[in-house]
């Protein structure tokens, strides 16, 4: 098992650095720079261009810059906003939380729905229920998330008024922030109807967010299921009279669930992406926001670095996925 | 302990602002930080200049009228170099729990609230490191000041380098906001500078509570203001970037009051019993600049028959859905000075062919480019150059339509030599004439670093603009404008637009919201109905 580790974790270092190179390039490939989207209709004469792209470190040489923050980063420096001035990290972890508990959220609701969704549809292959419920996935797999979620906000808040619109609490409640987690500083201040106001205001989102992942893994399920139920030894488990229920929670379940973990890992990066959109419409202050507010201002620290932890975070997720499976097959961590 | 301190003031002041009255302003954008000087995005000025500081000099509510604000009166000297503040006396600055005032508000603010700017060896120039003025810079303030110097505690006098009409319209921008000098001092002692653009201190109507980043700002009446206090009790700033959901905010109920609306929702909006709407026109223009050095633009009258080929009511109509003045000059008609006289080359698409024919000018091809952005001026230039375009074309005239990245557009439509015409506008800093016609239009702005992307540059409207920038008298500034705006039509440098018209959406409880015409969100008037 320590074996099946570090190699995994092996692969990571050459993982990373292809990351830093993409993360790198990628806003620096983007036509503009952050100086003219700075001076905007005004202009900017050329020596205060130079003074600044110098003053920002960007009158270098590309690769120099590039090794530049290699080095920056062996140091755990993630470098400087532009805009904002402040530190990349500090300005990721403050709002990372806020990601994290909207993702979370979503992934808990795609899974619990999901997969029992997907088992079900597996046992009554056929039926209307089979039928509609994967129908109804395709549809949720192909939906713009922007255009969902504020479908989602004109009917049960603008019409109905049972969700708030958007935010992560109301304004009326204010206490320090704790862990960055609305959910348990709400529980830690105390203040009555906090902790309610704060999971209404997580429902509409994590459901927008879950969508997409849900489909997946609901579909993800399904056929799965159908394999394994096909396979000889379920068969053999049928036929030696084991009740339904054990033949398909125990026997044909604990196998399915293999590629189903594989794309609930998956989904992480597609989480991330999805968050983007997510809390740009709920005013969600999470780093999807962030970072869309970041390239627009052409902000290389934030979105090079940004998108270093973003990746970093999805290598380590699919990480413990690889060991989880480790743990269930034992073929897996032996080969 | 400090943390508990602070959990145990946070619960109070909760307990307190339930039964305290709350505003809450549904803002567009994060603010990029909390000190006004370094930055030149409007949501920032809102949250920090004008709620949290105060200048010497401020526009009066509603208006681009200069008032006093920290300096109580000024006297110009003869030449007009020089400018000798009064400053107000007894203003207190704000606290908060790293800060004390032990003194008010005096001379030594001013000066360092300047200096920090302008000198490059201040030891807060770069209290932040990469931190750059723009504003200051851009305003030409480091060419135009000489020194500022401390007469007694409450005079400070300017010198300056050559006589600035507008010199009082530009410190009372938010940039030249009058920081604390103490604070800054505790600040450098406690070793945590930053704090400067973190948690402001200033004079204004509100004090700084807390920014939750991305998400709230929260403030609270200043009850040392010197000036009119605040009617509400608290304010609150929920960020929200997407204009749909801001409307359902506003809806909801969730906020009080929100800036802008999406054209489409405003229909929506006015039929909503819930709802008002405040609109003002904008003090901006959107234009099509010609490239006036290539021919065959170099000639006005080509400039002149292609302005006479194009729509204008029919791009407000469709564009602009109606919510905009057509443009016939290049300042808006809110701004003093706007010459009114000044009639506008009318749409003849007949007339526009004859003199295309009588220039000369067979089988023109050109280019338009249009903007890939949305600006307060121009809702959707790619939909204005197809309309363009299509008018064109029934006087002989191809135009093929061109875009760019926005911080490309903006290098490029610089580019000397530049092929076509470009749309692009203008949305005034402090609503004096000079801060349109000098930076778009003037032979100085026509090269490198400038704004005049005509490149047009007109001696006589140069002369005008030079004479009328060193001139205190208002009168004679004001028919030294008009003059200029009737070479600005003779010429043709660009096909002027359209002024949009700006648009605040409230609630129905909200009075005493006064709409600025610079487009700035103020607070300190309003008040909510239970």
């Amino acid at each position: 098992m320590v074996r099946f580790i570090l190699s995994k974790l092996l692969y990571l270092v050459p993982t990373f650095l292809g990351i830093t190179i993409i993360a790198f390039s990628f806003v620096r490939i983007l036509p503009g720079d952050p100086v003219l989207l700075m001076a905007g209709e005004r202009g900017v004469t050329p020596e205060r261009h130079a003074e600044l792209s110098a003053q920002l470190g960007y009158d270098k040489p590309v690769v120099m810059q590039y090794f530049d923050f290699l080095g920056r980063l062996m140091h755990g420096d993630f470098g400087n906003s532009l805009v904002t001035k402040k530190p990349v990290l500090t300005e990721f972890m403050a709002l990372f939380p806020a990601t994290v508990e909207l993702g979370l959220c979503a992934i808990i609701i795609a899974t619990l729905i999901g997969v029992p969704v997907g088992v079900l549809a597996a046992i009554k292959r056929g039926s209307w229920f089979d039928q509609i419920s994967m129908t109804t996935a395709l549809v949720g797999f192909s939906m713009p998330i922007f255009w969902w979620g504020l479908l989602l906000i004109i009917f049960f808040s603008g019409i109905l008024g049972w969700t708030p619109v958007s935010g992560r609490i109301s304004l009326l409640y204010f206490f320090p922030n704790v862990t960055g987690f609305m959910l348990i500083d709400s529980l830690l201040s105390g203040q009555k109807g906090a902790f309610t106001s704060a999971l209404s205001h997580l429902i509409l989102p994590s459901v927008v967010l879950a969508t997409i992942p849900l489909a997946v893994i609901a579909r993800q399920t399904r056929s799965a299921m159908l394999e394994v139920m096909g396979e000889d030894y379920v068969r053999t488990a049928r036929a030696k009279g084991m009740p339904p229920s054990r033949v398909i929670g125990v026997h044909a379940l604990r196998n399915a669930m293999i590629p189903v973990i594989t794309t609930i890992g998956l989904q992480i990066g597609v989480l991330m992406a999805g968050a983007i959109l997510t809390e740009t419409i709920f005013s969600w202050p999470g780093i999807g926001k962030w970072m869309i507010d970041s390239i627009a201002r052409r902000d290389y620290p934030v979105v090079q670095s940004g998108l270093l932890l973003i990746a970093a975070l999805v290598m380590v997720v699919n990480l413990l996925v690889d060991l989880t499976y480790g743990l269930i097959n034992p073929r897996i961590r032996n080969k | 302990m400090k943390k508990l301190l602070v959990f145990a003031s946070a619960l109070a002041m909760s307990a307190a602002m339930a039964e305290a009255k709350t505003f809450v302003y549904c803002s567009e954008a994060s603010p990029e930080g909390f000190d006004p000087a370094p930055y030149t995005a409007g949501g920032t000025f809102d949250a920090s200049a004008h709620p949290v500081f105060n200048r010497l000099t401020e526009f009066k509510k509603g208006t681009t009228e200069v008032e006093p604000s920290l300096a109580e009166s000024w006297d110009v000297s003869a030449d007009g170099t020089e400018y000798t503040f009064h400053l107000r006396k007894g203003v207190k600055w704000q606290s908060n729990e790293k800060f004390t005032p032990t003194r008010d508000f005096n001379a030594d603010d001013v000066i360092f609230s300047y200096e920090r700017q302008g000198k490059a060896d201040h030891p807060w120039h770069q209290y932040i490191p990469g931190i750059t003025y723009e504003y200051y810079t851009s305003m030409a303030m480091p060419e135009l000041i000489k020194s500022i110097d401390k007469i007694d505690d409450y005079t400070v006098k300017f010198t300056l380098n050559q006589p600035e009409a507008p010199f009082l319209a530009n410190i009372a921008m938010p940039f030249a906001s009058i920081i604390s000098k103490e604070y800054a001092d505790v600040l450098e002692a406690a070793g945590t500078k930053e704090d400067m653009n973190n948690l402001p201190i200033g004079t204004g109507p509100f004090k700084f509570v807390a920014y939750q980043k991305d998400a709230v700002i929260r403030y609270q009446k200043n009850p040392d203001y010197w000036g009119t206090a605040p009617i509400v009790d608290d304010l609150v700033f929920a960020i929200t970037p997407d204009a749909a959901v801001r409307l359902q905010k506003l809806k909801a109920g969730e906020c009080h009051l929100m800036p802008y609306p999406a054209p489409a929702d405003i229909e929506a909006i006015k039929a909503d019993p819930n709802l008002k709407l405040d609109e003002q026109a904008g003090l901006n223009v959107g234009y099509l600049a010609y490239n006036t050095t290539v021919a065959p633009f170099d000639n006005p009258a080509v400039r002149k028959a292609l302005n006479m080929a194009i729509n204008k009511q029919a791009i407000v109509d469709a564009v602009f859905q109606g919510a905009a003045l057509p443009a016939k000059n290049p300042i808006p008609p809110t701004m003093w000075s706007y010459n009114d006289a000044i009639q506008d080359d009318p749409y003849d698409p007949e007339a526009a062919k004859k003199m295309l024919e009588e220039a000369g000018v067979a089988g023109l091809s050109m280019k338009i480019w249009a903007m890939p952005v949305q600006r307060p001026y121009m809702p959707n230039a790619r939909r204005t150059a197809e309309l363009m375009q299509e008018d064109l074309s029934k006087v002989g005239v191809n135009a093929e339509i061109v875009s760019y990245e926005w911080g490309e557009y903006l290098a490029k439509s610089m580019e000397p030599g530049r092929d076509g015409a470009v749309i692009l506008g203008w949305t005034g800093d402090n609503g004096d004439p000079d801060n349109f016609l000098s930076v778009l239009l003037s032979c100085d702005s026509a090269g490198e670093g400038g704004a005049n992307r005509a490149f047009w540059c007109n001696e006589d409207f140069s002369k005008l603009l030079k004479e009328a920038k060193t001139t205190a008298d208002p009168a004679t500034r004001t028919s030294l404008y008009e003059q200029a705006q009737v070479i600005f039509k003779d010429q043709a440098p660009w096909y002027t637009i359209a002024h949009s018209t700006q648009y605040v959406p409230m609630s129905n409880k909200v009075s005493g919201f006064v709409m600025s015409p610079l487009g700035d969100f103020t607070f300190d008037t309003v008040d909510i109905a239970e």
